[in-house]
C-alpha cells in the first residue's frame, strides 16, 4: 500500500470513529439525563413524603 | 416493555453497522479517483438524509403545537431537533475529514458547507432559546415558532449545489448523478440502521422529555399546596 492510500484509509478510519465518538456521546447525554430524572423524582416523592408526614 | 423493544432496536442497529462498516472494508472496491475515502459517503449522506428527516419531523410538530397547543407536539419537536444536531454534527465532520483528503483542506466557505453549518447553528439556537425560558407553554410556543423558522434553510442546504457554482460534488442519487449499484446499495443499506438508531434515540429522548415535563408540574403544585 503507499502512502496516499494509507493516508486515505487513514482518514476513513477518523471519519467512521468520530461517528461512533458522537453517537456514543449523544447516547452517554441521554444516560446523565435519565439518572438527573430519578434523582428529581425521587427528591420530589421525599418531599410529598415529608408533607404528608406534617 | 416499550424501553426493552427501544433498546433491542438499538442493538440490532448498531449490529448490522458493524456488519456493514466491514463489508465496506472488505467487500467493496475503492472507488477509482477517490480510493478507500470515498467510503465515508456511507456515513456521510445517510447522516445528512436522518438529519434532514429529523428538522422536517420538529417543523411538523412545530406546525402541529401552534395548532393544538398540545404540548405533546413540543416533546416530539425538541426531540427530534436533538437527534438532528448529532446526525447534523456528523455529517459535517465526516465531509471535513473527506475535504481534507480530496480538496486537500479542512474547509472552505461554499454555499452548501456554509449553508449547513448556518442549519445546524440555527437549530442548536432552538435548544438555547429553549433553556432561556422557564415557563413550559411560553417555551413551547416559541420553540415551535424558532423550528418553523429555523427549517427555512433546508431547502437551501440542500438545493444549494443546484442552484450555485460550489465546489461540493453534484448529487449521486437523483438528478443526472450516477453511482455504481453495489456503492448505492451500501448507502442505502446503511441509511436503514442509521434511521432505526435515530428512531430510538428520538423515542427515548421524547419519554424523558415526557417525564420531566410531569416532574415540573408535580414539583410546581407540590410547592403551590
Amino acid at each position: 500500500m503507499n502512502d496516499a492510500a494509507a493516508r486515505n484509509f487513514e482518514y476513513l478510519a477518523y471519519g467512521l470513529i468520530a461517528c461512533w465518538l458522537i453517537l456514543i456521546g449523544y447516547v452517554l447525554t441521554l444516560v446523565s439525563r435519565e439518572r438527573r430524572i430519578r434523582q428529581q423524582m425521587e427528591s420530589l416523592q421525599r418531599m410529598l413524603e415529608d408533607k404528608e408526614g406534617k | 416493555m416499550r424501553e426493552k423493544i427501544l433498546y433491542a432496536l438499538g442493538a440490532v442497529a448498531a449490529l448490522i453497522l458493524v456488519r456493514n462498516i466491514h463489508t465496506m472494508l472488505t467487500g467493496l472496491p475503492d472507488e477509482a479517483f477517490q480510493g478507500a475515502i470515498f467510503r465515508i459517503i456511507f456515513f456521510h449522506v445517510p447522516a445528512a438524509f436522518t438529519c434532514f428527516l429529523c428538522f422536517f419531523a420538529s417543523l411538523i410538530a412545530g406546525i402541529s403545537y401552534l395548532k393544538t397547543k398540545d404540548l405533546k407536539w413540543d416533546t416530539v419537536a425538541v426531540s427530534t431537533v436533538e437527534v438532528g444536531l448529532a446526525f447534523g454534527a456528523a455529517n459535517l465532520i465526516t465531509g471535513m475529514i473527506w475535504a481534507r483528503i480530496i480538496w486537500g483542506i479542512w474547509w472552505t466557505w461554499d454555499w452548501r458547507l456554509t449553508s449547513m453549518l448556518i442549519c445546524w447553528l440555527l437549530y442548536g439556537g432552538y435548544l438555547v432559546l429553549r433553556n432561556a425560558i422557564e415557563e413550559p407553554t411560553e417555551r413551547a410556543r416559541l420553540s415551535a415558532v424558532m423550528s418553523i423558522l429555523s427549517f427555512s434553510v433546508v431547502p437551501f442546504v440542500f438545493f444549494s449545489i443546484k442552484w450555485f457554482r460550489t465546489q461540493h460534488p453534484q448529487p449521486v442519487l437523483y438528478g443526472e448523478g450516477k453511482m455504481d449499484s453495489g456503492y448505492r446499495a451500501m448507502l442505502y443499506g446503511n441509511w436503514v440502521p442509521i434511521l432505526m438508531v435515530a428512531i430510538c434515540l428520538v423515542a427515548v429522548r421524547m419519554m424523558q422529555e415526557k417525564r420531566q415535563r410531569e416532574i415540573d408540574a408535580m414539583r410546581r403544585s407540590a410547592h403551590a399546596f
